[in-house]
């Protein structure tokens, strides 16, 4: 049984359909990147995986459990699911500790002491143990969005969805951010990330997806994907026409 | 118990409604140019001019507008004079309108100018030229909906001068209800009249506010 | 002008100044503390409530914001007791100005919460977070903090305006300078101390809402420089 299992998933916003029937199963330990133009669905998917938006047809399930748009289950799905935004959106009242504790104190009930050790561990994971009493503005982008990472790790998530989380950082600080989510997939967390990072794609992605209005246009492992491209819109894309 | 229909307590109540009127105008209008006035004081050059102004709002600001009614109210009659309530009414009014006029508009001034000044600068014009064709035009545009939103305040604000003895709503509610010995029933129609007078005033606002923004955002 | 100023009655009179004084700022305390609070719980129901709440909300910040604090005060002190609802001077007054900065404040403090930027309340769900758990630890403190400066204002507009308790005879520093005068004849001194007492009340009532600010915002400007 796969971990994630997307099955014929359909989104509207009223007369746009924005996905088109998507269908895709992701493997305990898989690393799968993304890719599309602009307006592709690809950020669509990721919400509806996280129930940020609730799907209109098809359905999506996570480690067995279907995802149903009430507050009980779509808890239950995001206990299981981290994700990770293109802006970061840490809350900017909260020292980056802090920001890691919250969550596990007003979720989970974790009692402090054991917050406050698990938000210092996940820092120190991402790099970022010396920075537990910064504030979000007193950060990088770089820092602060590794300081996202750690706060949706310590909700020990099985798989983590990461929409362009390098898209808003200076390039400078991009390899930062990758090496984290480099190291996260070689200790064999599940990654669902869309992105433009090419390279990385090819590097450390298992497999590739396409996608093209609302549909998995194409889907491999990065070798066939960029190297034998079958369709001409993914040609294009991938600047071959 | 009374003879009063709610007819009669809403026909009394209604012609009173037009002192709170009469006297809502006068003390915007008045307060409107006595604001100006002190406007073109604290935006001047000048040293004293700004510095007086300040103080001005501060104090109209930082106490009540039922003190200052009470010290109109008195304060006339050191001179000498018998001083009627619509007199100190209408002058505590103003002087009060006056005070918070001049700060919203002083912030819409601000808020122009920060941009344009020195876009109007650079074109080689002199300070009066500056603001009468440049940052008044733009400053009173921006102006217009916290202004109406004011007007609010200055109709609620007249219900203080039944205090030092102003017939309108207000008095006329409490007149009405020691007649009638229905205060649920009076109060409740002197409300209702109230929203009825404020509630308009406080929608153009809004929605005179909306357009703005809307206008805006196209630019 | 044939008028010679007399603060002779200063003297004797002091500690019913005192007295006022102490009610004008127990009010203004209990009216403030409540009232904010109020005025977050009808912000979040007009904001992100359910939506049978937000018209009932509507409707009472409507009716308060568009009638004059006068005639609130009446209407809860002589009228409510149609209905049963009977209470002392000092409770109704204190209610009157917690309704009245409730509905003030609601539109305020909705004004911060709906310059949230959304990627706050996403993130919130994304760490499992419920609708209100999201508003109450992620987005109340900055979005205070965007309106704490209006918010101070309109605290200080609601004390001043407590001059009009006095007219249910609730005893207040207004109510003292009409005892005074009455016993005094000097109606234009008592007023004027009184004045300068409301003057000196909202400058320090001000400074103490900067220093509120200060001890809960700990990061100044760090929800507008937020993305
Ligand atoms: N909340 C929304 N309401 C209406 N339309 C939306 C909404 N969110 C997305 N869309 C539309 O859905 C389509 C897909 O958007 P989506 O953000 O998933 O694209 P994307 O592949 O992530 O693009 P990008 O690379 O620019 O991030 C777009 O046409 C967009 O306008
Ligand atoms: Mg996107």
């Amino acid at each position: 049984m796969s971990l994630i299992e997307i099955t014929e998933v359909k989104k509207r916003f009223g007369d746009n359909e924005v996905l088109k029937g998507i269908n895709i199963d992701v493997e305990p330990g898989e690393v799968i990147a993304i890719i599309g133009k602009s307006g592709s669905g690809k950020s669509t998917l990721l919400r509806c995986i996280n129930g940020l938006e609730t799907i209109d047809d098809g359905s999506i399930s996570v480690a067995g459990a279907q995802l149903l748009p009430d507050e009980i289950h779509l808890k239950a799905l995001r206990l299981k699911v981290g994700m990770i935004f293109q802006q970061f959106n840490l809350f900017p009242h909260l020292t980056a500790g802090r920001n890691v504790m919250l969550s596990q104190m007003v979720v989970k009930k974790t009692p402090r002491g054991e917050a406050e050790a698990m938000a210092k561990k996940m820092l120190e994971r991402v790099g970022l143990g010396h920075k537990f009493d910064a504030y979000p503005d007193e950060l990088s982008g770089g820092q602060q969005q590794r300081v996202a990472i750690a706060r949706a790790l310590a909700m020990q998530p099985i798989a983590l969805l990461c929409d362009e989380i390098t898209s808003a950082l200076d390039p400078e600080l991009v390899n930062e951010v990758l090496a984290v989510v480099k190291e996260l997939a070689s200790e064999g967390m599940t990654l669902l990330m869309v992105t433009h990072e090419m390279r990385f794609a090819r590097d450390v992605c298992s497999r590739v997806v396409f996608m093209h209005q609302g549909r998995v246009h194409e889907i491999g492992p990065p070798g066939e994907v960029f190297a034998e491209p079958r369709t001409p819109e993914l040609k294009q894309f991938l600047g071959m026409l | 118990m009374s003879d009063f229909t709610t007819w009669d307590i809403l026909r009394n109540l209604l012609l009173a409604a037009r002192w709170t009127v009469v006297l809502s105008v006068v003390s915007f209008v008045g307060g409107a140019i006595v604001g100006a006035l002190l406007l073109f004081m604290r935006i001047g050059k000048g040293r004293a001019g700004p510095a007086f102004v300040k103080a001005y709002v501060e104090i109209f600001q930082g106490t009540p507008l039922l003190m200052q009614l009470f010290l109109a109210f008195f304060g006339l009659g050191l001179f000498g004079i018998d001083v009627p309530a619509w007199l100190a009414a209408g002058v505590a009014l103003i002087l009060w309108s006056a005070a918070f006029l001049t700060e919203i508009w002083r912030g819409c001034v601000e808020a122009i100018a920060r941009g344009q000044w020195e876009a109007s600068s650079s074109l080689g014009m002199g300070y009066v030229q500056q603001m009468r064709y440049v940052i008044l035009p733009q400053a009173l545009r921006i102006a217009v909906p916290p202004t109406v939103g004011f007007s609010v305040q200055v109709v609620k604000g007249t219900a203080l001068t039944s205090i030092i003895g102003f017939v309108e709503l207000s008095k006329a509610g409490t007149i009405v209800t020691n007649a009638t010995f229905e205060p649920f029933k009076v109060y409740g129609i002197v409300a209702l009249i109230y929203f009825c007078l404020c509630w308009p005033l406080s929608k153009s606002s809004q929605i005179l506010e909306r357009k703005l923004n809307v206008a805006h955002r196209n630019h | 002008m044939h008028y010679t100023f007399d603060f002779g009655w200063l003297l004797e009179y002091w500690p019913v100044l005192l007295k006022g004084i102490g009610i004008t700022v127990e009010l203004t305390l209990v009216g403030g503390v409540l009232g904010v609070s109020l005025g977050v719980a009808c912000a979040w129901a007009r904001a992100l409530g359910p939506g049978w709440l937000r018209p009932i909300v509507t409707a009472y910040v409507e009716m308060i914001r568009n009638t004059p604090f006068l005639i609130q005060l009446f209407f809860i002190f002589f009228g409510l007791p149609a209905l049963g609802i009977r209470m002392n001077e000092l409770e109704a007054a204190n209610l009157a100005m917690v309704i009245n900065l409730g509905a003030y404040g609601c539109e305020i403090i909705r004004a911060g919460i709906q310059a949230t930027p959304k990627g706050q309340f996403e993130a919130g769900a994304s760490l499992g977070m419920s609708r209100i758990q999201t508003f109450w630890h992620v987005i109340l403190i900055p979005a205070l903090q965007r309106i704490w400066p209006a918010l101070s204002s309109q605290i200080v507009i609601v004390m001043l305006g407590s001059a009009a308790v006095s007219q249910i005879a609730a005893e207040d520093l207004t109510f003292a300078a009409n005892f005074i005068q009455s016993r005094t004849f000097r109606a234009f001194e008592a007023y004027f101390v009184t004045t300068l007492i409301y003057l000196a009340l909202a400058v320090l009532l001000r400074q103490l809402l900067r220093g509120v600010g200060w001890t809960i915002f700990p990061r100044r400007g760090a929800a507008s420089r937020a993305r």
